[in-house]
């Protein structure tokens, strides 16, 4: 009835595990509880839930990483006090089999459900905005995919205290994710939770390339569409292509784990290899999906703070796209150990380096923006010029490293883990706090605290450098990644080091929920309510904070790049928004619960087949299907704003606005 | 205050660094890589240097409050700039990509080493979770200790009976993954006595951090005196005794083997199309 789940699959008899998924289920109880008691639901219901607003599912999407950064960043913490301890004979107070779970799980959750979803929601608000344009192209296939991903987290976190989590790294190399090496459920959590959120990602991802593709305002070709939606376009493209090759590769490895399939086992001629090609062959371009975004932000950001246009913008995107197309063909330097012969290791070490060529002209072009400007110091240049420091040392190491034989030292060591820390927080996790802080006010209507922000950024930037800088040396000393215990007492120090400055980015993120509290309940002396809070560049600005559902009353009209900016030169204002007398009546999709239930029997899809519950499982297939036939042939899909409430929106915001 | 403690701590992470794993190589691998190592960082560190330099020294003089700076607001373009911006990534990456071809050729582990002595051939077969070192010519096997002559090639083969590790004794230089049903192969060479530490660099499951094990590099003498010595004791390594070894264990001590069964490598990493794994296919 219940396939293998027993009560032997809940961890009774681990404190540590169970006192931290009762207090996480006692959170989640309490909020619940509190939104019941209060009323809330029809609320959330209404304008969350069943939101198919872009701006609405941007903000959930940033919610949902928030939260999965406190998850990963647990782990994380786990991982480094357990190595600041296991030294010479002590074995730490993980073993194993416990700590094997946590690297991998640490790996999935930061990627999949931290960068991906912060790195999505930012473009998911920012897009329409930028080009001008009232939604994105398919608004409930967005709704669907926010939700898909909601349920891949779900479900990885159900494996803490429902059995377990995948034993194999965060890319459950074969043969040792075949059932022969890991006969548990645990990467069955991870292939399931990832086949599901990685169809949200898709799905995402065709949504928003049509919508840079098709949509944009009036005007606005693709020499005048602001950087940040060159990178985008170039980061979507990019999933559109990659993730079915990820959905693909774990389909394989699923018809393995369930139906005795031998692609990739030891026996009837599998071949592990080529499992891990193809998932590189999606993970190398997965890199460029998560920076390029973040590039995109950092050229807004210093461009907007230096008060002048981003420098060489036409090298700007044809580096983007360059990097883009590259992308796929650089796979094989994740593995020159696997003996692929002198010719092609070669190959892939030279192709590796010539990305560094568009991506260092990028920083060229940053710097050259910073030069002639009148720098502003606020929390987002903070985070730029930190990420310009920090990511010229990540980018020096990739290099590095593509060169085959220093590679032959250095993979898999620590000096790799330092690495690629090194562009994920000092491009990805920089930029998307960056974004952040940017973007905040347009989204809520008041700007973020900056002190708090400044102290924030200190605390990740000098976290950072303790964090990681004696992780290359430890990896130059011969330290592998993923050890749960080593025997040189040498290394203990510098691993003391490292728990160090991973406590002073834990600070940084109390500090990130500090700076939200205190925001918040001072927000009325930070409004925004010109809508244009940083004298910015591009079209978000034009419209109030936060902007209406239908995000611009009057579609703007665009014959250049930086379009606001030049529309403040011309009329001589600060207040460069278009007041006109007439408005017209304009559409905005209606909300929509597909995604919702569509997630619901996902998780109940996946949950059932990660325990062999197969009724459960045609269950949620069979709700999946339904949901998806009834949203097929619904008849009304949009509600009629009229042109009364538009001018009274304006006019209310135009009194505000003289007030100040 | 904190720059003294600072500099104290990075200069204490450098000589660290220097006296053992990488940047202290024993062979002749290892130092040609080394050499590739420092080379390339400071090749890069010329660059890199300035640039973040050049970033501080923009964002300090440029902010807003410096009456000084010029600001000028419509610059956005200069072709001579442009130039230069992609001519200084592209020259560095030649001169890199150069360095990359060259040395994934002369230093591509299957290469045999050019040297004037012949090569000790050993066969290396990774267990779950221990290390298995056959000498074919010598008939004779080690389990977790591997005992090499010094300056004498080392001719590896490389197999798995289970999942994916990675050969590596970081003292001598190139890594390469052990796989089941295949076959890598890896020169290094020990240049002097000494006893290097090894491990796998591989994740391969529980037993993983234990798979260490110290290669001893003898004069050729008593690697001599070693070989005779383990061929006077220990047991034989059979398909039966073999079949014990498979069984997963944390790597505990040593052993050697008087005795060989011949071709054990070979019918090892050719076992493909039986159905061989412990708990077998599903």
């Amino acid at each position: 009835m219940m396939g293998r789940l027993t009560w032997a699959a809940i961890p009774f008899d681990q404190p540590v595990v169970m006192i931290a998924s009762g207090t996480v289920g006692f959170v989640i109880f309490c909020v619940l509880a509190l939104v019941t008691v209060k009323g809330w639901w029809p609320y959330l219901w209404r304008e969350w839930i069943t939101s198919v607003d872009h701006k609405r599912i941007g903000v959930m999407y940033i919610g949902l990483a928030l939260l999965m950064l406190v998850r990963g960043f647990s782990d994380a913490m786990l991982m480094r006090s357990q190595l600041a301890l296991a030294a010479g004979h002590a074995q730490g107070y993980l073993p194993p089999e416990h700590y094997d779970q946590i690297f991998s799980a640490h790996g999935t959750i930061m990627i999949f459900f931290v960068a991906m979803p912060f790195v999505i929601g930012l473009m998911n608000f920012v897009l329409p905005l930028q080009l001008g344009v009232r939604d994105v192209a398919f608004p409930v296939l967005n709704s669907v995919g926010f939700w898909l991903s909601a349920a891949g987290v779900l479900l990885v976190n159900v494996s803490l205290v429902v059995g377990e989590f995948a034993r194999t790294g965060w890319l459950a190399y074969p043969p040792l994710s075949e059932v022969a090496y890991s006969p548990g459920v645990g990467v069955d959590y991870y292939l399931w939770s990832l086949q599901i959120s990685g169809l949200g990602t898709l799905l995402s991802g065709i949504n928003l390339t049509t919508t840079i593709l098709k949509l944009r305002s009036p005007g606005m070709g693709y020499r005048q569409m602001p950087i940040f939606c060159w990178t985008a376009l170039a980061s979507n493209l990019l999933i559109v292509a990659a993730f079915p090759i990820l959905t693909a590769t774990f389909a394989m490895l699923l018809l393995d784990r369930y139906c005795g399939f031998h692609f990739f086992t030891n026996e009837l001629g599998g071949n592990p290899m080529m499992y891990i090609n193809l998932i590189w062959c999606w993970g190398h371009p997965e890199v460029y999906i998560l920076i390029l975004p973040a590039f995109g932000v950092f050229s807004e950001v210093v461009a907007t703070f230096s008060g002048k246009p981003l420098f060489g913008r036409r090298s700007m995107v044809m580096a983007t796209m360059v990097i883009c197309v590259l992308s796929f063909l650089v796979w094989l330097h994740h593995f020159f150990t696997m003996g692929a012969g002198a010719d092609v290791n070669a190959f892939f070490g030279v192709m590796t380096m010539i990305i560094a060529v568009p991506t260092g002209v990028k920083i060229f072009n940053w710097l050259f923006t910073l030069y002639g400007g009148r720098i502003r110091f606020t929390v987002p240049i903070y985070w730029a010029i930190g990420f310009m420091v920090t990511f010229v040392i990540g980018g020096m190491t990739g290099v590095l490293m593509a060169i085959p034989p220093a590679d032959f030292v250095l993979h898999n060591s620590l000096f790799l883990i330092a690495h690629f820390h090194n562009v994920a927080i000092g491009g990805v996790v920089f930029g998307v706090m960056a974004g952040i802080s940017y973007w905040f006010p347009k989204a809520f209507g008041f700007t973020l605290n900056e002190r708090l922000g400044k102290a924030v950024f200190w605390c990740w930037f000098i976290g950072f450098y303790l964090a990681f800088m004696p992780l290359y040396v430890l990896g130059l000393m011969g330290a592998t990644r993923r050890m749960q215990h080593y025997s040189n007492m040498h290394w203990q120090p510098l691993m003391l080091v490292a728990l160090a400055g991973a406590i002073l980015i834990l600070l940084g993120i109390a500090l990130t929920v500090v700076q939200l509290a205190v925001s918040i309940r001072r927000r009325e002396h930070n409004r925004d309510v010109t809508g244009d809070p940083w004298n910015g560049r591009t079209l978000e600005w034009s419209t109030p904070s936060p902007p209406p559902v239908w995000n611009f009353s009057h579609l703007p009209q665009v014959d250049r790049s930086d379009a606001f900016w030049a529309m403040k030169q011309q009329r001589g204002t600060a207040q460069g928004r278009n007041v006109q007398r007439t408005y017209e009546t304009i559409h905005v999709p209606r909300n929509n619960p597909t995604g919702f239930f569509l997630a619901f029997f996902a998780v109940l899809l996946g949950f059932s087949l990660i325990w062999r519950i197969w009724w459960g499982a045609g269950l949620g297939l069979l709700g999946a299907i339904v949901i998806c036939l009834v949203q097929a042939w619904r008849t009304d899909g949009e509600i009629v704003v009229p042109a009364e409430k538009v001018a009274s929106f304006e006019r209310l915001h135009g009194l505000k606005e003289r007030a100040v | 205050m904190w720059l003294r403690a600072l500099s104290i701590t990075s200069a204490a992470m450098l000589t660290a660094s220097c006296t053992e794993g990488v940047l202290d190589p024993h062979g002749p691998v290892g130092k040609a890589e080394r050499i590739i190592l420092y080379d390339s960082t400071a090749i890069m560190l010329a660059v890199i240097i300035p640039v973040i330099v050049l970033t501080l020294v923009f964002a300090w003089w440029f902010r807003a409050r410096n009456s000084r700076a010029r600001y000028r607001p419509d610059w956005e373009y200069s072709g001579r700039i442009e130039m230069i911006i992609w001519s200084i990534p592209a020259l560095v990456i030649l001169f890199l990509g150069g360095i990359a071809w060259t040395g994934s050729h002369d230093l591509d582990p299957p290469l045999p080493l050019a040297e004037s002595t012949a090569p000790l051939d050993i066969e290396v077969i990774s267990l779950d979770w221990r290390w298995l070192f056959i000498y074919p010519h010598e008939g004779i096997a080690s389990l977790n200790r591997l005992v090499v002559p010094a300056g004498v090639p080392l001719r590896f083969r490389l197999t798995s009976t289970t999942v994916m590790n990675s050969f590596f004794v970081p003292q001598l230089g190139s890594q390469i993954y052990a796989m089941p049903n295949m076959v890598t192969r890896l020169n290094l060479e020990a240049d002097q006595p000494g006893t290097f530490e090894g491990l796998s660099a591989q994740f391969s499951g529980d037993g993983f951090s234990d798979m260490r094990f110290d290669l001893v590099s003898t004069e050729a003498e008593a690697f001599k005196d070693w070989v005779n010595s383990t061929k006077a004791q220990g047991g034989i390594l059979d398909a039966r005794t073999f079949e014990e070894l498979e069984r997963p264990a944390k790597a505990d001590g040593v052993q050697t083997y008087a005795q060989v069964s011949e071709g054990l490598f070979d019918r090892i990493s050719s076992r493909s199309m039986a159905a061989v794994s412990p708990q077998g296919g599903r």
